[in-house]
């Protein structure tokens, strides 16, 4: 479980993080394939956010290495990996709430742009043509997650389900290659459920790798190539999801002891 | 040798104020995190009220000092009432451009009632100095150094021996879970802001006799005292007051060795030079994200 | 509409020296242009990067003391026995010094605010601020300290047996002075609407999505920072050169209030706000001033009237107007729709 995988995307090896006494995450080890949807699942505080946090630069890690196509990323700082391909949302609906929705996927285009701050200040022509293909390519990103109606509009107008989607879609301005998203669909109703399975698909057929936390078991099992069980910090299974539903380990830790005798 | 323990002596006594400066800044900014530009007019205004009562209405001066206090826990008091309490909630830039409005305004009503002319208060303290030694203090000094350290104290006690004082802890903790356990926020402000400028107006008006009264003394109090805060820890009355006497000695010392003139820059520097050490503040701690 | 407006706008400006017969009202509006540069540099760093710098008059001092030193010539002995001194050079070169040097100490303070934040990062800067007037009061021997620099040379461009341009009388400063205005409101202009601006907005509205998405937050906060500072240093030069005297006070505390509130009350993060706020503020003290109001109740004045922004108009008025305006339009439009004949649905929806 180590990188053996020749050509896995993403590689987290022994990783650990703690919080003063409190240990979030620990010794976790696991790989993510190209083009795969992989899950993280687990109940509440079993370090699915924290192994986020790590893999994505917010935290740094007390042990262990996180690789992203063969090269270290534990220790850079978030903007330098999401420079490299790695993108995430946030649990917490994260958008610039001031700004309208085109705004939003504008700001989120930054790395598309080739603009310097002396080429801005000297006003050169060029500016002025990717500032029109940005403003172009804002837009069809928002087509691609049926935001393109809300585009005039302030963020902060929105309802839940719709800032969930706009999160998405300043993260697919980013370009990224392997995409963390995390508890995407926490609070959605069935049918907003539904939609952005379907957008998971359409996201997937970019070639985009995704690296997904979630609670939803629905969603989990219907998108998943494989998904991966935390508690308490450290990874208990592993699997293809018909594998994992049936996995003693992961009924103990979300429904406790009596379950799993239940079971068998 | 002397002349150190001459500055040593000197810096002791300042210690004092300053650091009742800073702990009432401490917990105005660790509570209530406002950056209160106005704590400097509170100094002033007790110095001021010490001014009023004494020269002009003729009161006795141990008298004078208690009600210059007061006066200015009321004055604490009626502006968090008045300007804060609307903008609970609001971002800290429009509270600290508040702060920054209240403070023009009070230090120019100041300019206008007293005139900008320096102020001296009479004492009834013996002229002649109390010699120990090699060196020698004033009886206004030493009566300064022995209010302050009692206030001090007092508030220590205050803070971590009363039912308020602990929901003034609580508050600093964590302020939901304080008001979810029943602690009235509102009512924390108001009295900590009340305190902490009480304690200001009584760091200006013990001192206000000591040195001269002026509208713009309040300008460097203010800065200084964000140096003590920075220095001992937000919300650390122990932390304050160390740092209040810290910066009192550098200031003694470096007037005394370097030069005079860049006496009040010490305190500004050594606010530059630990933020740059240890950028994250005084607490660091990691945080969790998302 | 915009362009013709904006054009006609400008034309008036340029033609107020023909017809305005009040010297004096004049030099009011050569000091308020210079006031509105250096509130358009703050409201970059204030207004769009969301950066608490309130030790904006450093800045504006540095530019001043340095084009006032360059133009001037100078001799210190930095340690026994090591003296440095620079003969008078043109004041154009003077300028472009001052405005340098003021972005470099831009650039130091845009690196700190990297590492310290918030509440403690306004300290930092009100501190730095603090040190440079404590410096220039002090350091006698390089800054004549509390005694100022006098007979600042004025602005000579060109060469003396061709043409040449001095900058000498009032009208030739307030066209100076409207020139880098000008100059200054487009390139923050640019900068605002462009990557990098997005990027500073970004970094104020939501820093950790900010860096998420790939923003790299030093870089923006330094540029911010250097940029606004250097056009501050330049706004500080035409002062020097202007006034023709440079003393520690220019580093005063207030001048940098003066600068937050004419943003604030203008709109900080809007292009407009700080020229707004620079002409209320600018101009309201000789307003109040021929109204026999004296100083002290200006200043009470002017922070009664911030506080109150801040309350009742906490964006500014800039965005208050625009807001006003827009309310108007959507109930007229409403109105005119009402009133129209339907149409089929695919036009209604443009």
């Amino acid at each position: 479980m180590s990188g053996e995988t020749a050509g896995a995307e993403l590689v987290v090896d022994g990783l650990a993080i703690r919080f003063g006494g409190l240990t979030a995450v620990e010794g976790m080890c696991f790989e993510v394939r190209p083009g795969e949807v992989l899950s993280l699942i687990g109940p509440n505080g079993a370090g699915k956010t924290s192994a986020f946090n790590a893999i994505t630069g917010y935290i740094a890690p007390d042990a262990g290495t996180i690789l992203y196509r063969g090269a270290r990323i534990d220790g850079l700082r978030p903007s330098q990996i999401a420079h490299r391909g790695v993108v995430r949302t946030f649990q917490k609906t994260s958008v610039f709430m001031g700004q309208t929705v085109v705004d939003n996927v504008l700001l989120g285009l930054h790395l598309a742009s080739r603009q310097t701050p002396l080429a801005i200040l000297l006003g050169l022509r060029w500016v002025a043509r990717e500032e029109r293909a940005l403003a172009e390519e804002a837009r069809s990103i928002l087509a691609f997650v049926d935001l393109e109606a809300r585009a005039p509009d302030l963020a902060s107008a929105l309802p839940y389900g719709e800032l969930r989607l706009l999160e998405v879609a300043i993260a697919l301005a980013a370009k990224p290659r392997l995409l963390l998203l995390d508890e995407p669909v926490s609070g959605m109703n069935p049918a907003e459920t539904e939609s952005f399975m379907r957008l998971l698909a359409r996201i997937r057929a970019l070639g985009i790798t995704i690296l997904l936390v979630e609670h939803d078991m629905r969603m989990v099992m219907g998108v998943s190539d494989r998904v991966i069980c935390l508690n308490h910090g450290r990874i208990i299974a592993g699997g293809t999801p018909a594998e994992i539903q049936t996995d003693p380990e992961v009924i103990r830790a979300y429904l406790g002891e009596r379950y799993v005798r239940a079971q068998g | 040798m002397d002349q150190l323990l001459q500055h040593l002596l000197n810096a002791l006594i300042l210690g004092g104020t300053y650091a009742l400066l800073g702990i009432g800044l401490t917990l105005i900014f660790g509570i209530m995190r406002v950056v209160n530009f106005a704590h400097g007019e509170l100094y002033a205004f007790g110095a001021y009220m010490m001014y009023l009562w004494v020269m002009v209405l003729g009161a006795n001066f141990y008298l004078a000092l208690p009600l210059a206090v007061a006066l200015g826990v009321a004055l604490g008091a009626l502006i968090e009432l008045v300007l804060l309490r609307r903008l609970q909630g609001a971002d800290i830039d429009t509270t600290m451009l508040v702060m920054i409005g209240a403070w023009i305004a009070l230090q120019n009503m100041e300019q206008l009632t007293w005139s900008g002319v320096a102020k001296s208060i009479s004492t009834p303290f013996p002229s002649a100095p109390l010699v120990l030694g090699a060196v020698s203090v004033s009886w206004g000094r030493l009566f300064v150094f022995v209010v302050a350290l009692a206030l001090i104290a007092a508030t220590y006690a205050l803070i971590n021996r009363t039912k308020i004082g602990k929901a003034m802890r609580a508050t600093f903790q964590d302020r939901e879970t304080a008001a979810l356990m029943g602690v009235e926020i509102g009512k924390i402000h108001t009295f900590t802001f009340a305190l902490g400028s009480g304690l200001a107006a009584a760091a200006g008006a013990l001192l206000g006799p000591v040195f001269v009264v002026t509208p713009t003394m309040g300008d460097l109090a203010s800065l200084k005292a964000f140096a003590i805060v920075i220095l001992g820890g937000l919300g650390s009355i122990p932390g304050a007051t160390v740092g209040g006497f810290i910066l009192a000695f550098m200031e003694e010392l470096g007037a005394g060795y370097i030069s005079s003139g860049y006496r009040d820059a010490m305190g500004f520097l050594l606010i530059i030079a630990i933020l740059l050490i240890k950028p994250t503040g005084l607490f660091a701690q990691k945080e969790r994200i998302g | 509409m915009k362009r013709a407006l904006t054009i006609a706008w400008l034309l008036l400006l340029v033609s107020v020296p023909l017809w305005l017969t009040s010297l004096y009202v004049l030099h009011v509006l050569v000091m308020t242009g210079i006031f509105i540069v250096a509130a358009m540099s703050l409201n970059l760093l204030l207004g769009y990067t969301g950066q608490l710098s309130l030790g904006h008059v450093a800045f504006f001092g540095i530019g001043a003391y340095t084009s006032s030193l360059v133009s001037l010539g100078f001799s210190v002995h930095l340690l026994p026995g090591w003296e440095v001194s620079l003969d008078p050079q043109p004041v154009w070169l003077g300028m472009l010094c001052g405005t340098a040097l003021a972005g470099l100490c831009g650039w130091a303070i845009g690196r700190i605010s990297f590492k310290v934040r918030g509440a403690y990062f306004v300290i930092v800067t009100v501190s730095f601020a603090e040190v440079t007037r404590l410096v220039a009061l002090n350091w006698v021997e390089l800054t004549q300290g509390p005694m100022a620099l006098n007979n600042i040379p004025y602005l000579r461009l060109g060469t003396p047996d061709l043409v040449e341009v001095s900058f000498l009388r009032k009208p030739a400063n307030y066209w100076l002075v409207l020139a880098v205005a000008v100059v200054s409101y487009i390139l923050i202009r640019r900068l605002v609407q462009s990557r990098a601006g997005r990027a500073m907005i970004a970094l104020r509205e939501n820093e950790p999505l900010a860096a998420s998405i790939g923003v790299d937050v030093t870089r923006y906060l330094v540029l911010a920072t250097i940029v606004s500072a250097a056009m501050a240093g330049a706004a500080g030069t035409l002062y020097a050169h202007y006034v023709r005297i440079v003393d520690p006070d220019v580093f005063l505390f207030i001048y940098t209030v003066t600068m937050v509130i004419m943003v604030v009350t203008g709109g900080k993060g809007t292009l407009a706000g700080p020229v707004v706020g620079g002409f209320i503020f600018g101009l309201l003290p000789e307003a109040l001033r021929s109204l026999q109001i004296g100083p002290e109740i200006q200043w009470v004045i002017y922070g009664v009237l911030m506080v109150l922004v801040l309350y009742f108009l906490p964006q500014g008025i800039v965005p208050a107007l625009r807001d006003w305006w827009k309310r108007r339009q959507a109930v007229s439009q409403r109105a005119t729709m009402a009133s129209a004949a339907p149409r089929t649905s695919m036009e209604a929806a443009r």
